[in-house]
């Protein structure tokens, strides 16, 4: 039985996550709001919903925890704002980053193209190994809303990008850490096989 | 490639009932919205706006279980709006599963709604919904608005409230330029000169709205045709367009639509 937290930062919309990760094939899906609970999952989603200080705070306690699950393999999924808390600052807010990924995050030009974000673009597969993207074809319309963008240091981590003003890293893989700056909850057929593949990882790792 | 351009099928909701109204009057029962949203979803819809045009406190809590059973069912962005006044509002249909909230009269009486959603949910959530007019009432030494000087009049771009039915006399210009600035993430922008005519989107006002703010504009109001989709694509820098009663009844499929947007050179999500 695939056991999946979603970490709650406490502002906003997780129903659509709780909802995509059931449909695509976990059994249980639970809703928690400290990481002392993470032992009896099998893996671990950040959701992308929400401001970059506040959700910082819910998490900063919580910090040597979600290193520790990182450092034993546990599959962790970031979303979006999920994925941004994991380097090492952003420009939305003053607090550091939780600092598991070295690297920053930076407002898109805004003088280059309208901001946020908005709308589906598509993947270009840069890391055709990767297994969060396992049978997703080259060019796959996939949902983002976002103002913020990573830029990760070590650029073999990223396994996607997409086109928007420049090339934007957009998923990022290292061993059983993901991130995606997309919305998969959101990202109709596609999005559906990106939950199904991480669900699958969490299965493996049971 | 680019970002794709975005069709949006809008569902006016009454009492827990997708209607069609014509001009809100001859109201039309056109189905349920679960069934609607799961339809529109699985033939391409790239998103989803529910308008909640019921009155009565009744319909606001039907509207409430709607929002969640239409989250469970579809895994496309969908938008709500219509009768949000506060906070508590928005937060409830947040909750509830929307991805966004729409606000229009409320963001005219309390400004401050804008920034304070942003601040809580990000600004990717708020959609401000700006309702536009040409008024014709210009007077000389008017520095108060932008005045656009058309082929026999002038005339400057009003922001309308409830519905449509109230000028404001506020500048749909300034007023795109200033909900930009309070933390919109998005406008949708409806043309009351155009809606319902079936004549084809005020390619005018968008271009106006688009060249003014650097956030995505979604235009609405008198689409009759996909002919008219790709007018306000290719002569506009629009991101996204909303057609209501062109999907209802099959007349028009998202799919088709898209394909021949497609055809005519637009980017479409296929």
């Amino acid at each position: 039985m695939t056991k999946i937290a979603i970490f709650d930062f406490g502002a906003g919309n997780i129903f659509n996550l709780h909802q995509s990760l059931l449909s695509n094939g976990a059994q249980k899906v639970d809703i928690i709001r400290s990481l002392n609970e993470l032992k009896d999952y099998d893996g671990l989603v950040l959701p992308g919903v929400g401001n970059f200080d506040a959700a910082i705070s819910s998490m900063q306690k919580d910090s040597a925890l979600l290193n520790a699950a990182v450092d034993k393999g546990m599959p962790i999924l970031g979303i979006c704002l999920g994925l941004e808390m994991l380097f090492d600052k952003s420009e939305e807010g003053v607090l550091e980053g939780l600092k598991v990924l070295d690297g920053d995050v930076l407002m898109l030009p805004k003088m280059k193209v309208k901001v946020p974000h908005i709308g589906w673009n598509n993947l270009r597969i840069v890391n055709t190994e990767s297994n969060l993207l396992k049978g997703i074809p080259q060019d796959s319309w996939v949902y983002f809303v976002h103002s913020y963008h990573i830029e990760p240091r070590d650029e073999k981590l990223i396994a996607a990008v997409t086109d928007y003003g420049s090339k934007l890293p957009v998923v990022i893989e290292r061993s059983n850490l993901f991130g995606t700056q997309f919305h998969p909850e959101k990202s109709g057929k596609v999005g559906a096989q990106i939950m199904k593949n991480f669900i699958n990882i969490c299965e493996k790792n049971e | 490639m680019p970002l794709s351009k975005r069709i949006i099928p809008c569902l006016d909701v009454d009492n827990g009932r997708v209607v069609k109204g014509i001009k809100f009057v001859g109201v039309k029962d056109a189905g349920d919205p679960v069934e609607l949203a799961k339809k529109y979803s699985d033939q391409g819809a790239d998103e989803l706006v529910f308008l909640d045009i019921t009155a009565s406190k009744e319909g606001r809590e039907i509207m409430k279980s709607i929002v969640r059973k239409v989250a469970s069912v579809i895994d496309i962005p969908f938008t709500v709006g219509g009768g949000i006044k506060t906070l508590t509002d928005a937060r409830e249909i947040l909750l509830n599963g929307a991805d966004k909230v729409s606000i229009n009269t409320a963001t005219v009486k309390t400004p401050k709604l804008v920034t304070d959603l942003m601040n809580i949910f990000g600004r990717q959530c708020v959609v401000v919904a700006i309702d536009v007019k040409r008024n014709y009432e210009v007077d000389k030494n008017d520095k108060e608005h932008t005045i656009i000087h058309g082929p026999d009049r002038e005339f400057y771009f009003e922001v309308m409230i409830y519905g449509g039915s109230k000028g404001t006399g506020i500048d749909a210009i300034q007023w795109a330029k200033k909900v930009e600035e309070l933390g919109a993430g998005e406008i949708l922008l409806t043309s009351i000169d155009a809606d319902g005519t079936k004549n084809g989107y005020d390619i005018e006002l968008t271009n106006t709205i688009c060249n003014s703010v650097r956030i995505p504009v979604i235009a609405s109001g008198g689409c009759g045709s996909s002919d008219h989709m790709v007018e306000a694509f290719k002569k506009t820098d629009v991101d996204a367009v909303l057609a209501a009663s062109i999907f209802h009844y099959d007349m028009l499929t998202l799919d088709r639509v898209k394909k021949y947007l497609a055809e005519k050179g637009i980017q479409t999500r296929i």
